[in-house]
């Protein structure tokens, strides 16, 4: 078993023998490498032109799915955001809408 | 040099532990195991370690503060029993599949119920399969013995697996007994400094230990545990040869008593095989031709070397202290008529289940094995295990 082995060399793929000693993870923020926005079934939608950039939303997402840039947010980072809607609710400006959201 | 001392399982291992030193020791009392903290506290009181000492609330949380503290990079200790170790049983396959090399003196007494705080093996024979290593010790000398050997092969690179090692409750852990102690300082160079290649605490290293593994990867992590088991035997059989050389004391995985020319063999494990040998002895000279086989290390099983050592015999008899309820007979018996099978033996095979809840074993247990044993080599069977000791109806 090789002595470091990178989380970016590890698939689903990868035999026993190449895996980490009980998967260990000698790297941070590898969560970034899974796709795990495909839990999602609600989707929020950024509406580009009513936001103010206030940024209120952008440290209440649990997942760091609002990229920003330059001090404004982008839209979402669909590969990790789950639906969960509490940057809807966030929002004073309904700048993020979310179909199915009670 | 070794110095003379006289005294109990347990206080043998919390002076092993003593002489370790370890970082870390969570542990919770229980009987019979209680006395080792209850000793190495007072280690720690009287500034004769350095360990960190958790109180902790329960076993569970004994076994969760064990990883923890390992994954952190210390180097950690604990005692229990019974009840216990059960208590502990999720934290348990967390610490192999973790690949921890967390070392525990479990000190072998019945579970529950009806409950009872006597001997037998039916916790430890209960986690045989969580992914430790097992050592069951006959006497206190190799309780103690054995704890000094748990380290270096727990913590080879190699194996990377938390070890138990074992002693019988009562009659081991309380029993005073002549032992042979050895200089602290010997111990210390023989155990050697805990160096860790990854651990939580490493700087500069951020890491995450025990993450969720979906189906894609939990088998792989599986079988990764096993090959580790697969290993233990070369490193374990370094460790006894530098022991040995280090210390006089010889061990093996398996103790062959008076196998040389016997036709019949009794297979036992933990502080019995100490009591069988003086019955062997008594039935040898009688002109039986019997011996006896003592297994020390159970996980992994020296499954090669115990049907090598019964490759001559007729008949053998195979002694659980702990039931199964297969109705087959108890763990021992299978493990060994499974190393029988594979070497094609003829031999004829008879598992016993004695001295549950610390009932004794007796020489009238002993004729009536080698009576079994006579007949059975002779007629055959198709019992597969019998009861010793036990009131009949």
């Amino acid at each position: 078993m090789a002595d470091f082995i990178s989380a970016k060399t590890i698939n689903e793929e990868s035999p026993w023998g190449e895996l980490t000693e009980g998967l260990s993870i000698y790297e941070p923020g590898t969560s970034a490498a899974v796709m795990t926005g495909e839990w999602r079934t609600l989707t929020p939608t950024f509406v580009e032109e009513k936001c103010k950039q206030c940024l209120l939303c952008v440290p209440v997402c649990p997942d760091s799915a609002i990229p920003v840039v330059n001090k404004k947010r982008l839209d979402f980072d669909y590969d990790h955001c789950k639906g969960c809607g509490i940057c809807v609710r966030s929002c004073p400006f309904d700048a993020i809408t979310m179909e199915g959201l009670d | 040099m070794s110095k003379k001392d006289r005294l109990s399982g347990n206080e043998a291992v919390a002076i092993a532990m003593r002489q370790i030193n370890p970082d870390v020791m969570p542990a919770f009392p229980i009987t019979p195991s209680t006395e080792i903290p209850q000793y190495f506290c007072d280690f720690v009181a009287n500034g004769k370690v350095d360990t960190e000492f958790i109180p902790v609330e329960s076993e569970h949380s004994a076994m969760s503060a064990c990883i923890g503290a390992s994954a952190a990079g210390a180097r950690v200790v604990t005692a229990t029993s019974s009840c216990g170790m059960a208590y502990m049983w999720e934290e348990l396959h967390v610490a192999a599949s973790d690949r921890l090399p967390i070392v525990m003196n479990l000190v072998n007494r019945a579970l529950s119920g009806p409950i009872n705080i006597n001997a037998d093996h039916s916790d430890g024979m209960g986690a045989k399969d969580t992914g430790w290593i097992q050592f069951y010790a006959e006497n206190c000398q190799e309780a103690y013995d054995n704890f000094i050997m748990a380290y270096p092969i727990a913590e080879d690179k190699r194996v990377h697996l938390p070890m138990m090692c074992c002693q019988d409750g009562f009659i081991t852990s309380h029993a005073v007994e002549n032992i042979l102690l050895e200089d602290d300082e010997e111990v210390k160079k023989f155990v050697g400094e805990y160096e860790p290649e990854h651990y939580l605490l490493k700087d500069g290293e951020p890491m995450a230990v025990g993450p969720y593994s979906v189906t894609n990867y939990y088998f792989e992590a599986r079988r990764a545990q096993d090959e580790a088991m697969s290993h233990v035997p070369e490193v374990a059989k370094e460790v006894q040869e530098r022991f040995a050389k280090t210390f006089g004391r010889k061990y093996d995985f398996i103790e062959k008593y008076r196998m040389d020319d016997a036709k019949y063999a009794i297979v036992i494990m933990g502080s019995a095989a100490g009591t069988m040998k003086y019955y062997v002895d008594r039935l040898r000279d009688e002109g039986e031709k019997i011996g006896l086989i003592k297994i020390r290390m159970f996980r992994p099983f020296p499954a090669k070397d115990v049907a090598a050592a019964l490759k001559d015999v007729k008949a053998v008899a195979i002694m659980d202290r702990a039931q199964s309820f297969s109705n087959a007979g108890g763990p021992l018996g299978v493990e060994v008529t499974n190393a029988l099978f594979h070497a094609r033996s003829q031999a004829q095979a008879m598992d016993y289940v004695y001295g549950l809840g610390g009932r004794d074993l007796l020489e009238e247990h002993a004729r009536t094995i080698m009576d079994d044993l006579k007949d059975i080599a002779a007629n055959g069977h198709d019992d597969y295990y019998r009861y010793l000791g036990v009131r009949e109806a």
